[in-house]
């Protein structure tokens, strides 16, 4: 039975949003200009090859679902039951990820665990490095299991490699037809392709691909990243806060934006008290330090969830919405910047002929606004959504570091990171679950900032003198 | 130019009242004086006896904005807004929820902050604008390229990690300095070492790009090109006439942190357990002592906008073209 979550609700709602926006572009030439120069820009292609992965991650885990139970009853065509367990597709995907538990700590692709045990061999009590419950029990002997994960990794890179020249393949024959299919996939390999980075993107999407089978080969089997204090696997985890980190980026910017859109084109187009009030509104948000603004917020909703427990019963429904809430409230302190930025293109803005050519043939002010000056401002928006994305993802991290992110019950690399501090103590350092949550995050980062460049450069009309 | 500043400042005030109502309203609207009294009362069997007295203990007990019961001008003061968030324009922050005096608390925590925001603040320039420099010696070479792309790599590392990362292998594996602590006077100084480190080089890549940014804006102007052309060297162009113009955006948004140096750094402080005004927020926030998030927020802001108006003033003195009138 489908689940949805508000934040997925907001998800797709974002989804089918940017859809439509680039449907919108897709009909007016005079849009798409910036767009083709930022397609020709590699290292911004390639980098947006790398999110679209991460949001392929967030996408399959934001489709929730309650699973069947199989009992007698529904076996014999009886009412279905579901589990009452929230589960996501992305969570049966990876399946024996998220359900083994070893007792405790154990190393990145151990058989053993971390901590010594009392175990009794023979008749013998002896205090050893116990077997791993599921991380390489297949193997007779765990000295083998080395030579073991170097053979997986072998195979699976392999397999890896032939399904991306399928894949390839597949994508030239659909693209270019089958007969001239061959052609096109010497013109990739060639970078022949007029000046798009197909190239670069192909070859990122090859990495990718082998990594995920690489990953999948060794994970059936072993902890590929460990696992933490309870037993849990960090890959699963990582992986899992994909999903969160990723729609702390973008459901900020989709709540604030309605609010920075209007009142930021308003106050510029209008000027007089309009432009006073909502120019006091947004000094008076900005005046206060955002860390303290959003402590504030939070631990106020905190506050009111744990006095209303009874509206927040579910752990699933708890969880998300304090989500929602958190992007709400990341949104109420940074929407200031973007407004103001709106409010000084639309000063440049309505000065144009084009705006005194609509009014003198008395086209409606909301139609002005809607139709001239709107679409003329689009290139700050874009710029902002993709320069905030990177600094939102990190923001995360560093609230739930200080409690005040997401529910500690949810999956974040911020969450992670967190208990790492104590872990880093220990002798010795439990260092995986950090690595992890960092090199995760950091890809996701990397790349947003990467990819904000290319846009910044393809869209800001001021970039092109800049870089002289 | 004293007019200027007393109007100045006439014009915060009501972006101070705006602030102040704002805090207000979260803290006492959004959930009622009755649900903060049972939070820090902590059980969930409490007695609405214990929280009326809890209540009166710190003059909740009033109402929010209009005391209809009082006589006079007590109808407006004797209320929780005149208490709490009027007092706070004359710096009178009252008392934590736990009892303590907020003001001297500040007063006292406010050094240990300065000795970790100041040098951080200071060196960190230096090193930027060092940075910031080579790279726009070497502007439009490889050179340029790869430190251009090493700022966005350093950007894009978690903060986080640079502190958890650097007290691990400075702390604990080298064992060159305390993992955390603090200790007034010279001692000071061992323990703000790697605090100091690590803020400077989390803040190198969004720094030196944003200096060099604003150092080849500088670099395209036209009174560059005419030094050039009387056949100045590259290295007196850079040093001579580049460095002291783009100084002036640099300088002034150094002003604008000024006065915030001393909330000090939320992180950073309560990592290294230095009793600054950072740690003491985190722990406010941890502990859900809402007097202290209070009068943070809005000694934050006042000092925000205290920062807006150092900048204005700075502008007369680096540049001679503004007059403040």
């Amino acid at each position: 039975m489908p689940v949805v979550l508000l934040t997925d609700a907001f998800f797709f709602a974002l989804i089918a949003l940017t859809a439509l926006y680039a449907f919108y572009v897709s009909r007016r030439p005079h849009l798409q200009a910036a767009w083709r120069k930022l397609a020709r820009d590699r290292s911004a292609m390639v980098s947006l090859t790398v999110i679209a992965f991460y949001f392929a991650v967030a996408l399959l885990d934001s489709l929730h679902f309650r699973p069947l139970i199989e009992t007698a009853e529904t076996a014999q065509g009886g009412e279905a039951v579901y589990s009452n367990e929230v589960v996501s597709v992305f969570d049966r995907l990876v399946s024996p990820l998220g359900e083994r538990f070893e007792k405790t700590y154990s190393a990145p692709l151990a058989v053993r665990g971390y901590v010594k045990e009392m175990v009794e061999e023979d008749g013998v009590r002896r205090h050893i490095y116990p077997r791993l419950q599921y991380g390489g029990a297949a193997l007779a002997e765990p000295d083998l299991a080395a030579a073991d994960i170097a053979r997986r990794a072998a195979v699976w890179g392999l397999a890896g490699l032939l399904a991306c020249a399928a894949l390839l393949a597949l994508v030239c024959a659909v693209v270019a037809g089958p007969r001239r299919a061959p052609a096109a996939m010497r013109a990739v390999v060639r970078n022949a392709t007029g000046g798009l980075p197909l190239r670069a993107v192909a070859v990122t999407i090859a990495l990718i691909v082998v990594a995920v089978f690489i990953t999948a080969g060794i994970g059936r089997e072993y902890h590929l990243l460990g696992t933490d204090k309870i037993g849990g696997d960090v890959l699963y985890q990582a992986l899992k806060s994909v999903r969160t980190g990723f729609l702390i980026g973008t459901l900020t910017t989709l709540i604030m934006l309605p609010f920075a859109l209007a009142l930021g084109v308003c106050a510029g187009y209008f000027l007089g008290w309009v432009d006073d009030v909502i120019q006091y509104l947004y000094t008076t948000l900005n005046s206060i330090p955002g860390v303290l603004l959003v402590a504030a917020m939070v631990l106020m909703l905190q506050l009111y969830m744990d006095q209303h427990g009874d509206r927040f019963n579910d752990l699933v429904t708890r969880a998300d919405t304090r989500l929602l809430f958190l992007c709400a409230i990341l949104g109420i302190t940074s929407w200031t910047g973007l407004c103001r930025l709106l409010r000084a293109e639309t000063l440049k803005v309505r000065e144009m002929d084009y705006i005194d050519a609509a009014r003198a043939l008395g086209v409606a002010r909301p139609l002005i606004l809607l139709r001239h000056v709107l679409p003329n401002v689009m290139h700050i928006v874009v710029i902002t959504v993709a320069l905030d994305f990177s600094g939102l993802v990190l923001a995360e991290a560093v609230l739930s570091y200080v409690n005040i992110g997401v529910d500690p019950a949810m999956h974040s690399w911020g969450n992670m990171i967190n208990s790492a501090r104590l872990e880093m103590a220990r002798e010795p350092a439990v260092w995986w679950p950090l690595l992890a949550a960092m090199v995760f995050l950091f890809g996701l980062v990397l790349c947003a900032n990467l990819f904000a460049d290319g846009v910044r450069n393809a869209f800001d009309p001021r970039s092109e003198w800049n870089r002289s | 130019m004293i007019a200027y500043i007393v109007r100045r400042a006439l014009y915060a005030l009501p972006i101070l009242v705006g602030v102040n109502v704002l805090t207000f309203s979260l803290f006492f609207i959004v959930n009622s004086p009755d649900d903060i009294a049972r939070m820090q009362l902590g059980d969930r069997h409490i007695t609405q006896q214990q929280v009326d007295a809890w209540k009166r203990e710190r003059g909740y007990d009033r109402p929010l904005f209009y005391n209809a019961a009082a006589a006079g001008a007590a109808r407006l003061s004797d209320t929780i807004f005149f208490d709490e968030s009027l007092r706070l324009f004359v710096f009178e922050f009252g008392r934590s929820d736990s009892g303590r005096d907020i003001g001297h608390d500040i007063r006292q925590r406010m050094w240990p902050s300065l000795a970790i925001a100041v040098p951080t603040l200071l060196i960190g320039i230096l090193v930027n604008i060092t940075f910031a420099l080579i790279m726009v010696f070497f502007r439009a070479t490889y050179v340029d390229f790869w430190s251009v792309m090493l700022c966005i790599v350093l950007m894009s590392v978690s903060g986080l990690f640079y502190i958890i990362g650097g007290q691990y292998a400075v702390g604990k594996l080298l064992k060159l300095v305390p993992i955390s602590g603090y200790y007034g006077g010279w001692s000071a100084f061992r323990f703000v070492l790697l605090p100091v480190v690590i803020g400077v080089v989390s803040g190198i890549g969004a720094g030196s790009r944003w200096y060099r940014t604003i150092f080849l804006e500088e670099a395209g102007k036209d009174y560059v090109r005419t030094a050039r052309a009387r056949g100045v060297g590259e290295f007196t162009v850079l040093f001579r006439h580049i460095l002291p113009n783009a100084l002036i955006p640099i300088l002034t948004g150094v002003v604008v942190i000024l006065p915030l140096l001393f909330m000090g750094s939320l992180i950073i402080e309560s990592f290294f357990g230095i009793p600054g005004l950072g740690s003491y927020t985190i722990d406010a926030i941890a502990r859900q002592d809402f007097s202290i998030v209070r009068s943070m927020v809005f000694l934050g802001s006042v000092l925000y906008i205290a920062g807006l108006l150092l900048t204005d003033i700075s502008y007369t003195f680096v540049d001679p073209r503004v007059r403040l009138g």
